[in-house]
């Protein structure tokens, strides 16, 4: 097991009248090389949930292992974990600093205290990774277009070479090109480089696109952590937490109550021509 | 450590004095400042503390969370105790070495100290009933005869309840991108003073990229609200004395008659110090 949620709860500004219990008895075990979708609604706590698993946020209570050490002890290093747990923030682009996009690439890599040539191999190599072209390297990140700041931010963590990649909604506010483009890319590294990711997001297309696993968080607990088909089946279930199912889930689903023998668990356009091809040939 | 600075803060609660209109409890805090000044003898002290503390008890505010703001000054408070005990000249009561203490020094050290003290509580008791916007809204209608001399009354007002609004946004966004250079391995805590001020450009230059963004965003929208100033402008909620108000103004100048009067005769009293 690469993570371990041992029984986390996590109170806000506790014992004071703002107290707010963020997250409770969160138990979890992620794989490497797994690809999960985290969903909830707005304040669920899904931001809270990735935070701990780079030490952004000390649990109240309970452990969290990473690679089977325990991260809470003392002599454990927090920035090893980071430069591991790599975390892309919402709207990753407003942590742009540097004068040049290059050298806003080589932060990560720098404070992990790598000598020069290594930094700038890696910052290239990122750069690379995420479709930014040589010709871009000398601009001011602040020049850039909205998508192409969103990828340079994304090279900024993996510069710095993680094994683990959690994405908070990272196509938020992208045109259908750049959001494709973006997670195309990030499946990409997951498929080459076996990178385990955590893709927390809203829509449910680029879930069931992507991801094999779902975690739902529901006011602070994990209610559902299940693959993608089985939770999407409990789509009624998803509809109460203010959630949803991808539109091709209910298409299936109202085919099938008009009488149309076909499976429900297409959570693809793809998938679900398939199936109905298959029914109507038959 | 921010949130630890109590002074200037809104404490929530439901009582008289939260509801009573922004003018008065401007005008009370002033007449209240002036009175802590007035005095040279204990006597009228004995008034203004029963006054302090019966409006402390009145506004529902724990004294606890009151008196946290003078955490803040106590060091401004003893620097200026000291001072005055330690360099008034006048008739000696202790000499120690070249350091010696006066009758004048001791009495004015001591009523520094009790000034400084109800001034901070009285005026951050005044911040902790009344919320900014309230407070901003008073102040326009205070200053309001003032537009006849060209002063720009709304624009003030305006600009201090946007700058209020915008702290705790500012907070949120500082700890949001401290968090985003920490997961890229930023260290803020340690190393010396040269390392820690260069470690802050990473947060500072994305801070103000962001201020700047959205202070150019609300200017949109304002606009796009067809803003233009205070002139001719109506609110929705305008500043309406109730009859407690009334009645407080009533107290108030029944207070403001007290002290006066002891004032007057304050000299003709026993002397204590």
């Amino acid at each position: 097991m690469q993570i371990v949620f041992d029984n986390i709860n996590y109170v806000y500004s506790s014992g004071t009248a703002f107290e707010q219990h963020a997250l409770k008895d969160i138990n979890l075990k992620i794989s490497k090389g797994e690809f999960i979708g985290l969903i909830g609604h707005t304040g669920s706590g899904k931001s809270t949930l990735i935070q701990h698993m780079n030490g952004l946020i000390k649990a109240s209570s309970g452990g969290i292992y990473y690679e089977g050490q325990n991260i809470y002890d003392s002599n454990y290093s927090m920035r090893e974990l980071r430069s591991k747990v790599g975390l892309v923030f919402q709207y990753p682009e407003h942590q742009l600093f540097e004068t040049t996009v290059f050298k806003d690439v080589c932060f990560g890599p720098k404070n992990l205290g790598l000598d020069k040539l290594e930094v700038e191999l890696r910052a290239y190599e990122a750069l690379k990774m995420v479709g930014i072209g040589e010709d871009l390297l000398d601009a001011s990140p602040f020049e850039l277009s909205g998508g192409q700041k969103r990828r340079v931010a994304i090279a900024g963590i993996l510069a710095m070479r993680p094994e683990v990649l959690i994405l908070d909604e990272p196509t938020a506010g992208l045109d259908p090109m750049g959001r494709d483009e973006i997670l195309g890319q990030v499946a990409n590294l997951h498929k080459e480089k076996g990178l385990t990711v955590i893709l927390v997001t809203h829509s449910m297309e680029d879930v069931a696109k992507y991801v094999d696993r779902i975690l739902v968080m529901n006011k602070g607990n994990l209610v559902m952590d299940q693959e993608t088909r089985k939770v999407f089946a409990r789509y009624k279930e998803l509809e109460e937490m203010y959630l949803a199912a991808p539109q091709v889930t209910y298409i299936t689903n109202e085919l099938k109550a008009k009488g149309l023998d076909i499976n429900t668990d297409a959570t693809t356009v793809a998938e679900a021509k398939e199936d109905i091809l298959k029914y109507i040939n038959n | 450590m921010i949130r630890d600075i109590t002074i200037g803060q809104y404490y929530p609660a439901d009582s008289i004095l939260h509801r009573l209109d922004p003018r008065l409890k401007l005008n009370g805090t002033l007449i209240f400042i002036i009175s802590i000044f007035l005095f040279n003898t204990f006597y009228g002290y004995i008034a203004v503390t029963i006054f302090l503390a019966s409006i402390i008890k009145m506004s529902k505010v724990p004294f606890k969370f009151i008196a946290r703001g003078l955490k803040a000054i106590i060091v401004i408070l003893l620097f200026t105790m000291t001072f005055n005990l330690l360099l008034t000249p006048g008739d000696v009561l202790l000499q120690v070495g070249f350091l010696k203490i006066t009758r004048q020094g001791l009495h004015s050290a001591l009523f520094m100290g009790i000034r400084l003290t109800y001034l901070i509580l009285g005026s951050s008791l005044m911040t902790f009933t009344t919320t900014p916007n309230q407070l901003t809204d008073g102040l326009e209608r205070l200053l309001w005869p003032l537009r006849r001399i060209k002063v720009p009354v709304h624009e003030i007002a305006m600009m201090m309840s946007i700058a209020l609004r915008f702290i705790p946004i500012l907070l949120e966004e500082t700890d949001k991108i401290m968090k985003a250079q920490m997961a890229r391995g930023a260290d803020f805590e340690s190393g010396g003073i040269i390392k820690r001020a260069k470690g802050l450009v990473p947060l500072l230059v994305p801070l103000f990229v962001s201020a700047f963004r959205r202070a150019n965003d609300l200017a949109m929208a304002m606009e796009a609200r067809c803003y233009r100033g205070g002139e001719g402008r109506t609110k929705m909620k305008p500043l309406r004395y109730e009859g407690r108000d009334g009645l407080a103004y009533i107290v108030l100048l029944a207070y403001l008659a007290v002290v006066i009067v002891i004032s007057i005769f304050e000299d003709r009293l026993p002397v204590i110090l």
